[in-house]
């Protein structure tokens, strides 16, 4: 190990709270949506227990709908938007484009404290009692009828958006200005395009849930007629302006774990990016398209028929760019040198359940199943595979794939390939039966549920059991290889990247000169060596 | 082939896993669902089979081996982009035109009133009926709900029918079917309304056409909704404006329901039910031309179940005119 790096070329709380080192603050991020995740999980782990049974006899309804709601809006908006970006995205993307730090170092701290002070809101709400509306927050129901704390968790969420708001933006000023020389646009490691996308999208589409946000204030506040009818306003207008942002932001969760996928993929075949550009302008065509989407959210809502034919059929433009990638990845490990380690299994995972999630949302994409599956579990477990199948298993993979980098060590490799292994099992136990239970009827969001339903639930929660303990395994490994793992030198992997240039863990400006590029992303095959082979 | 492999799914014993087919649409989804079930197994299959596959023949056999780099394959791209496009097109025609035929309610539909509100459904049947939490209908004959809520959005869910539309506040929806087997059947508030959602549940009963006779004749009736709407038209003193003849304040409303409404603004609307929805609650909304804005709100005087009785007494006044009846 390096004698001096990022982690202790300073000491003390004041070091932490007042860094500007974007590798500092991503570990500030870890910490924070670590505690969230825990949180989340915990309310997942309580509504699990609660549908064991087909009486809602462990919970009163008010307090189960509070448990779903609460799970939501921390794991959708305290865990998993922040969760690639703000963590590995903050760490890595100064690192790969070769520059010292992020544009705005402060800025970046600030996103941090805009976020603590938004989960604060957040969390206050949860103590003082909870919220009830669901994380979509439907009109009139969010702004007339419940008596919950809509007021102070609405202000968590609008607050938390300004940290993914300035995020974004440190983000492309940073990929566009700050470059190493050689490090041309179509050279850059395809996490940089995802992140790039993916802060696109966190510019255009969190002003606009911010917005719908303060309506809803406005009207439970001040009695301002816009979504409620008895004052005179349109329930669906809320449904538009949310979905404007939040379908967008299910690919603010999902493409950086793409990105992420598509370092450790090459890494662990040792070989060059199938269709590199492919890749990189599939993201960018999911982030320009899924701007054009929302209404798929709506097609049983009152809204148009002929604008739900325009929705529909864009929803499924919008799944082609997906396919795209997931033809270049396991095209990647053709004719490879494929290696089994930790990441690449949550890798491979990702690739299966991203794909059984992008298929199902092919049925919800169609105009007339989704008049029978809209809001029903085969939703629930449709946007569970993507989220928690994708999202997560690419965060968790990335933690694994470049947790030497952060950590300087190595945590054991035969837990982290059984954790991997249990939470791929636990998740699908856990997720698969409802897209019958969707199929057979059962509404979400219901706190009891007819008999029949039974069998399928308790299979769904033996499932998040073991999803639990896939969880609490890297949880456990991780903290204790920071003092007990073995010493992981700059590139354990053999890996290719400017971040594997430099020390493990860095130091804190992270590269002792600013390094030149002069290859492609991802030359595992060295220059000069195809002659002498062909 | 949708029929019969429905039929096997619904014959396993043990955990259910298909829902009954009630409807005349049911099938049709079902053939779709079938579709999308098909690709989406393919493609999974296809996926999990080739990582597998790529993972074990192209195994690491040693520490420093080194593959060949392949760049990408355009060929490749297009062909993987043009299949699934060409096949999700498919799915797209296909289920665009089967949402056509869902949302789209014959003309001879038999019209019922459902009003949602937390955490109940309230039923009114057009000879008078009410039901609450319970729809009796007979197999075969089209059913037409127009629908609205009095709180916040429900949503009308009957998983046996493969149909479901939401319940607003402030507007009508409507949701159409034709039951096609005699049953009890989920019906569902699929929309998350509040403390009690999962307890806003009923049942909807299909029934024989003989059996329907019979239940109409056995439930307590009183007046037709249109013999109702006609009572609340007097005991509103509607009439004092609408039915004063030429110097009236108000148009008449003789003739008016199916009709364009020339308005004073400019412009025209089309007088559907929701039209006269609104001109009741919110009359100064949209004023016919030639007339003033002088009438009062009903809202709060008149519950959306009354303005339901009226709305089917106002369209009774059209059919009178020896217009065409709807049949």
């Amino acid at each position: 190990m390096p004698r001096v790096h990022y982690l202790n070329a300073d000491y003390g709380i004041r070091s932490w709270l007042l860094t500007t080192d974007h590798k500092r603050i991503a570990l500030l991020y870890l910490g924070s949506i670590t505690l969230m995740f825990v949180l989340g999980g915990l309310f997942a782990t309580a509504i699990r227990l609660e549908l064991l049974t087909p009486a809602g006899d462990l919970f009163e309804s008010e307090n189960y709908n509070k448990l779903f709601t609460m799970h939501g809006v921390i794991m959708i908006f305290f865990f998993l938007i922040p969760s690639v970006p703000a963590v590995l995205g903050n760490f890595l993307v100064p690192m790969m484009i070769g520059a010292r730090d992020l544009a705005f170092p402060r800025i970046n701290l600030l996103s941090w404290y805009v976020y603590t002070v938004g989960g604060l809101f957040t969390l206050v709400a949860i103590a003082a009692g909870g919220v009830d509306t669901g994380w979509t927050f439907y009109t009139p129901y969010s702004s007339t009828y419940s008596n919950t704390n809509v007021m102070l968790t609405a202000v968590g969420v609008f607050i938390t958006g300004f940290s993914s708001i300035l995020t974004g933006f440190n983000f492309i000023i940073t990929i566009h200005k700050m470059r190493a020389p050689g490090l041309t646009w179509f050279r850059l490691p395809l996490f940089i395009w995802a992140h790039y996308a993916t802060s696109v999208i966190m510019i255009l589409g969190t002003p606009v849930v911010a917005i719908a946000i303060a309506l809803v204030g406005l009207e439970r506040l001040f009695h301002i007629g816009i979504f409620d009818p008895k004052l005179g306003g349109d329930p669906v207008l809320f449904q538009h302006l949310f979905w404007f942002y939040s379908h967008p932001a299910v690919y603010i969760m999902i493409l950086p774990s793409m990105g992420v996928i598509s370092e450790i993929i090459t890494c662990f075949s040792r070989k060059k990016v199938f269709g590199y550009s492919f890749i990189a302008f599939s993201s960018v065509a999911i982030a320009l398209i899924g701007f054009l989407v929302w209404g798929h959210h709506m097609f049983v809502s009152s809204q148009s028929m002929y604008a739900g034919m325009v929705f529909s059929i864009l929803s499924f433009l919008v799944a082609i760019p997906s396919a795209v990638k997931v033809f270049n990845w396991t095209a990647t490990m053709y004719k490879g040198s494929v290696s089994y380690q930790s990441p690449m299994m949550y890798a491979m995972g990702f690739i299966g359940l991203f794909t059984m999630g992008g298929l199902t949302g092919l049925f919800l994409s169609t105009l007339a199943t989704d008049v029978h599956l809209h809001d029903t579990y085969f939703v629930v477990a449709h946007f569970h595979y993507i989220m928690v199948g994708g999202a997560i298993m690419g965060y968790l993979g990335g933690i694994h794939y470049w947790w030497p980098k952060i950590s300087g060590r190595m945590y054991p490799e035969p837990w982290a390939r059984l954790a991997a292994w249990i939470i791929f099992i636990g998740f699908n136990l856990t997720f698969f039966p409802q897209f019958i239970l969707g199929y057979l009827g059962m509404p979400r969001r219901y706190h009891a549920y007819p008999d029949e339903f039974q069998v399928l639930n308790v299979l769904s929660t033996a499932g998040a059991s073991i999803l639990a303990v896939g969880y609490a395994i890297p949880l456990i490994y991780l903290v204790w290889s920071l003092r007990y793992g073995r010493v992981a030198g700059p590139n354990p992997w053999g890996a290719k990247g400017l971040e594997w240039e430099t020390a493990s863990p860095p130091p804190t400006y992270n590269f002792p000169e600013t390094p030149v590029v002069t290859e492609e992303a991802y030359e595992y095959y060295p220059k000069g060596a195809e002659a002498e082979v062909v | 082939m949708s029929a019969a492999l429905s039929a096997f799914l619904q014959s396993q014993p043990g955990i259910p896993l298909f829902p009954d087919q009630a409807s005349s649409v049911a099938d049709k989804v079902d053939a779709l669902y079938f579709y999308l079930t098909g690709v989406t197994a393919f493609f999974t299959v296809l996926i999990f089979s080739l990582v597998f596959y790529f993972a074990i023949r192209y195994r690491r056999r040693s520490e420093d081996e080194l593959p060949q780099p392949i760049h990408g394959s355009l060929k490749l791209e297009i062909l993987w982009s043009v299949i699934p496009l060409g096949l999700v097109l498919v799915m797209f025609f296909w289920g665009a035109w089967l949402f056509y035929h869902i949302r789209r309610a014959p003309s001879d539909a038999t019209q019922l009133y459902v009003v949602g509100k937390q955490w109940m459904w309230k039923i009114q049947h057009p000879d008078g009926q009410r039901e609450i939490n319970e729809l009796h209908v007979p197999v075969g004959r089209p059913i037409k709900l127009t629908m609205t809520s009095e709180d916040v959005i429900h949503s009308f869910f009957v998983p046996a029918f493969r149909v479901k539309m939401d319940v607003l506040p402030g507007r009508y929806t409507e949701l159409w079917f034709t039951a096609t087997r005699p049953g009890e059947y989920h019906l569902f508030c699929a929309e998350y309304c509040g403390t009690k959602h999962s307890a806003m549940i009923g049942r909807v009963v299909v029934l024989e056409p003989t059996d329907y006779e019979n239940w109409l004749a056995g439930s307590p009736a009183g007046e037709t909704l249109e013999q109702a709407g006609a009572r609340l038209f007097r005991q509103f003193n509607c009439h004092t404006c609408h039915e004063a003849g030429p110097t009236s304040r108000g148009p008449s409303l003789h003739e008016v329901f199916g009709k364009r409404v020339q308005l004073k603004t400019g412009g025209a609307v089309a007088a559907d039910e929701g039209y006269l929805r609104e001109s009741i609650l919110q009359p100064n909304a949209k004023v016919v031309a030639g007339y003033e804005p002088v009438m009062p709100t009903y809202q709060g005087l008149a519950s959306e179940e009354q303005v339901m009785q009226i709305i089917a007494y106002l369209k009774s006044l059209t059919r009178q005119e020896g217009q065409v009846p709807q049949p």
